[in-house]
C-alpha cells in the first residue's frame, strides 16, 4: 500500500507546489493589460487577413485601444464597428459593408485572343507579354492571381474571367492590391449596378477587341435620372453613392457592359 | 575543471542533441527557416534547459532518490519543465517585455521540446553532480542552438536553389539535415571521447 501512496503523494505534491507557485507568480507578476483589448479582439472576425493595415486582429485591437480609427475592419462590417464603438465609447465614422467587384466582363468567348499563353499561371507574368493573351489590354488576364490571394475563397476564374462570390467576399482588399490591371474595385454592397468594363480606348477599338466593352456612347449618362453616371476617360462609371438602383442604364446599354448584382446588405 | 570543459565540448559538438542524438527534431525543422527565428528559439532553449537541468537535478536528488522513485523521473520532469516554462514566460512578460515579444511563440513550444527532457534524463543516467548537470544542460542547449543556426543558413541557401519538384519542401530539408548530421559525426573521436 505504501508503495502506491508515496509516489502518488510525491507527484501530486510536486503538482500542488508548482501550481501554487505558478498561481502566485501570475498574480504577483501580472501585467496590467487593458481589458478592452480582449473584448475588441473577441468582436473582430479573427481572420487575420490584414485588411485593416495591421498584422492581425489582435494587433488591430491593441491599436484601437491606443486610439486608432475603429472602422478599418471591412470584414467585420457594420456589426463589428457598432460593437467596438460600444466598447470604446467612440462614434464610428463610416462602416458600410463593401464588396469587391471585377470591372470586366470579357470572358474568352467575348474577347479576341492574341496568342496562346503557355507560361507561369500568374496574372502579373502573363500581363508582361504584350498585356496578356486577351486583346483588351485593360481587361481581366484570367490567370487567377486574385483567386490565390483571397483568404475567403470568394473568387473563382471561369472562362478566363475572375468572378467574385459577393456573399463570401469580406472586402479585405487583397485582390484589389494584387490585380495587375487594377480592375477590381471595392463598392458598397448595396449598390446593384456596375459598369463592368474598364476599357478607356475609343469605342470602335474597344468594341473590336471585346463584345461587351463600354464603347463610351454615353447613353447611360443621359438616361440616368439622378446623374450618378459619369465618363472617366471614355469609360462610364456609376457612382454607387448617388445611384438609386433604378436599372434604367442597363436597358439602354448597347453592348451590355452594365450588369446587375444581387445586393448583399 | 578539465572534466567540466570536456562535458561542455562533448555536449556541444560530439553528442550534439539534434545532429547525433536526434532529439528536438521538430523545432529543428520547424523554426530553422530563418536565422533570426533560429536565434530566438535557441536563446529560449538555452534559458529553459539550463534552468530545468538545475531544478530536475534537485527534484531527483531530494525527492525521487530518497523514496526510491527513479521510475517516476519522466512524469516528474515533464511536470517540472512545463511549470518552469510557464514561470519563465510570466516573469519575462513582466520584466523583459522586449525579450518576451522577441521569443514569442517559441517559449511555450519548448514545453514539448524533447531535447529539454532528454537533457534532464541523461543527467540522471550519468549520475552527474549539480555543477556537471548544469553545465551539461547549458552546453546541450548551446549545441542545439548551434545546429539550428547552422542549418538555417543551409535552408536560406536552399530557398534560391533549383530543387527537383519531388524533393521540394520537407524531403530536401531532411536530406540536408542528414548531410549536416554526417558532418557532425566527424567530431566523434575528438579529445578521445
Amino acid at each position: 500500500m505504501i508503495q502506491i501512496i508515496i509516489p502518488v503523494a510525491v507527484i501530486s505534491g510536486l503538482g500542488l507546489v508548482f501550481g501554487l507557485a505558478l498561481s502566485y507568480t501570475s498574480k504577483k507578476f501580472a501585467v496590467e493589460a487593458d481589458q478592452r483589448i480582449e473584448q475588441i479582439s473577441g468582436v473582430l472576425p479573427g481572420a487575420n487577413c490584414g485588411a485593416c493595415g495591421y498584422s492581425g486582429c489582435e494587433q488591430y485591437a491593441e491599436a484601437i485601444v491606443e486610439g486608432a480609427e475603429i472602422s478599418k475592419c471591412p470584414v467585420g462590417g457594420a456589426d463589428a464597428i457598432a460593437q467596438i464603438s460600444d466598447i470604446m465609447g467612440v462614434q464610428a465614422t463610416t462602416g458600410e459593408k463593401k464588396v469587391a467587384r471585377v470591372m470586366c466582363n470579357g470572358t474568352w468567348d467575348k474577347v479576341l485572343i492574341k496568342f496562346d499563353y503557355d507560361g507561369i499561371i500568374d496574372c502579373r507574368s502573363a500581363a508582361t507579354m504584350a498585356g496578356g493573351p486577351s486583346s483588351c489590354i485593360y481587361g481581366c488576364v484570367g490567370m487567377g492571381s486574385c483567386m490565390k490571394v483571397c483568404p475567403f475563397g470568394a473568387i473563382s476564374v471561369e472562362n478566363g474571367l475572375a468572378r467574385i462570390n459577393e456573399a463570401k467576399c469580406n472586402a479585405c482588399g487583397k485582390c484589389v492590391a494584387e490585380c495587375p490591371k487594377m480592375i477590381i474595385r471595392l463598392v458598397p454592397a448595396c449598390s446593384e449596378y456596375s459598369v463592368v468594363c474598364s476599357n478607356h480606348e475609343k469605342g470602335a477599338v474597344a468594341r473590336k477587341n471585346c463584345q461587351v466593352a463600354c464603347i463610351g456612347c454615353q447613353k447611360c449618362v443621359k438616361t440616368c435620372p439622378v446623374e450618378a453616371i459619369t465618363m472617366d476617360n471614355l469609360c462610364a462609371v456609376i457612382d454607387p453613392v448617388k445611384c438609386e438602383n433604378c436599372g434604367k442604364c442597363i436597358e439602354v446599354c448597347p453592348t451590355k457592359a452594365i450588369s446587375k448584382y444581387t445586393a448583399h446588405h | 575543471m578539465k572534466e567540466i570543459i570536456l562535458i561542455a565540448v562533448s555536449a556541444i559538438l560530439v553528442e550534439n542533441f539534434v545532429l547525433t542524438k536526434f532529439l528536438g527534431i521538430c523545432p529543428f525543422l520547424g523554426v530553422s527557416k530563418k536565422s533570426s527565428t533560429a536565434i530566438g528559439m535557441g536563446g529560449a532553449v538555452v534559458f529553459v534547459m539550463t534552468l530545468s537541468s538545475i531544478v530536475t537535478w534537485s527534484v531527483n536528488e531530494y525527492l525521487l532518490k530518497p523514496y526510491d522513485l527513479a521510475y517516476l523521473q519522466t512524469i516528474a520532469f515533464i511536470l517540472v519543465i512545463a511549470a518552469l516554462v510557464q514561470f519563465v514566460e510570466t516573469v519575462l512578460k513582466k520584466f523583459m517585455p522586449a525579450l518576451y515579444k522577441a521569443l514569442g511563440i517559441y517559449l511555450p513550444l519548448i514545453t514539448t521540446n524533447c531535447a529539454v527532457l532528454g537533457a534532464a534524463l541523461l543527467n540522471m543516467e550519468r549520475n552527474y553532480t549539480l555543477v556537471q548537470a548544469t553545465v551539461f544542460g547549458f552546453a546541450a542547449a548551446v549545441g542545439f542552438t548551434l545546429a539550428l543556426i547552422l542549418f538555417s543558413g543551409v535552408r536560406e541557401r536552399m530557398e534560391t536553389s533549383d530543387i527537383p519538384i519531388a524533393f521540394q519542401g520537407l524531403p530536401i530539408t531532411l536530406i540536408a539535415a542528414a548531410l549536416v548530421s554526417v558532418a557532425f559525426v566527424g567530431f566523434s573521436g575528438l579529445f578521445g571521447i
